[in-house]
């Protein structure tokens, strides 16, 4: 059986601000998605990238507390570190920075809607500090490389500015 | 200027209706009053969508004809469409190991209670953001 069309995940990017906006259902309670975000055992086992392992290096899951976790398979690491700003039963805020680029900071805003009948709506939204940040991160899922995508958009596109 | 042109894609394909747009020049060629005829607005405002996508550069309009059909810049569109599916994907394959964790606890959760009346908030999650 696939899973069904209410359990896909809907990404949109914001015209006016750089912001992305992610929706996903789950077959669960809000409590069980926040301990998910929270517990940093449970947290570890899914957060990914696919294929690394996750090794949590600080996690005080607490308002005005932090996190810091390292994402690696053999001979690569990655970094990243944030802020817990406020943890409550159906809402979470939380900064996130890659370590290898530090002067770029995401805010994000989790919040979890009970649907009923076991199934809650996440709603993620992650605000970056400028649209050029947005899109490169939106366009970073590209194995082939970012530079090379602006390059080809940026050809495709070298008649419209003139 | 390539961060700048990107912004304007991304924003033009923000708007439901200019999506709708794209969607319906994916299959074939339109004029400005084919677009408009599925929306209950003026052809002033379809015209301003269609401006949006062709400086986006996801549409154009031949200068000769005399319909002046909006034709989908395919290459573009697909671009966009590629890294929206990564970033889509990832987020996916990741919501995908939080499903199976998450019915874990659920399993867990039928193993130590058969009664599920009371299944409001965990006092031990909130317990520990006090």
């Amino acid at each position: 059986m696939n899973t069904p069309a209410k359990h896909d995940v809907t990404i949109s990017a914001d015209a006016e601000l750089p912001i992305i906006h992610m929706t996903r259902d789950f077959d669960a309670t809000p409590a069980q998605l926040h301990k998910a975000h929270t517990d940093p055992e449970l947290f570890a086992r899914w957060v990914g990238p696919e294929g690394m392992d996750t090794r949590i290096e600080h996690w005080d899951a607490r308002t005005g507390g932090s996190w810091r976790y390292v994402a690696g398979r053999e001979g690569e690491e990655y970094g990243f570190y944030g802020a817990f700003h406020e943890i409550r039963p159906d809402r979470i805020v939380q900064t996130f920075t890659f370590a290898g680029e530090p002067d770029g900071v995401a805010l994000e805003t989790l919040t979890f809607e009970d649907l009923g009948n076991g199934v809650t709506r996440l709603h993620a939204q992650s605000l970056v500090d400028s649209m050029e940040g947005r899109d490169q991160w939106l366009a970073s899922g590209m194995e082939t490389g970012v530079e090379e995508g602006y390059a080809k958009l940026d050809a495709l596109l070298g008649d419209i500015d003139g | 200027m390539s961060d700048t042109s990107l912004s304007r894609v991304f924003a033009a394909l923000a708007d439901p209706t200019r999506r709708d747009m794209v969607a319906r020049l994916a299959v074939g060629d339109a004029t400005v009053g084919q677009l408009a005829a599925p929306y209950a607005v003026s052809m002033q405002a379809v015209s301003k969508h269609i401006k949006v996508l062709e400086e986006a550069g996801l549409v154009s309009r031949s200068r000769d004809a005399q319909r002046r059909p909006c034709h989908l810049e395919a290459e573009v569109f697909d671009l966009m469409t590629k890294w929206i599916e990564r970033y889509q994907q990832r987020a996916q394959e990741r919501y995908r190991r939080l499903d199976a964790v998450l019915a874990e606890m659920n399993d867990g959760a039928a193993h130590t209670s058969n009664d599920n009346d009371t299944s409001g908030l965990d006092p031990t999650i909130t317990g520990a953001a006090s």
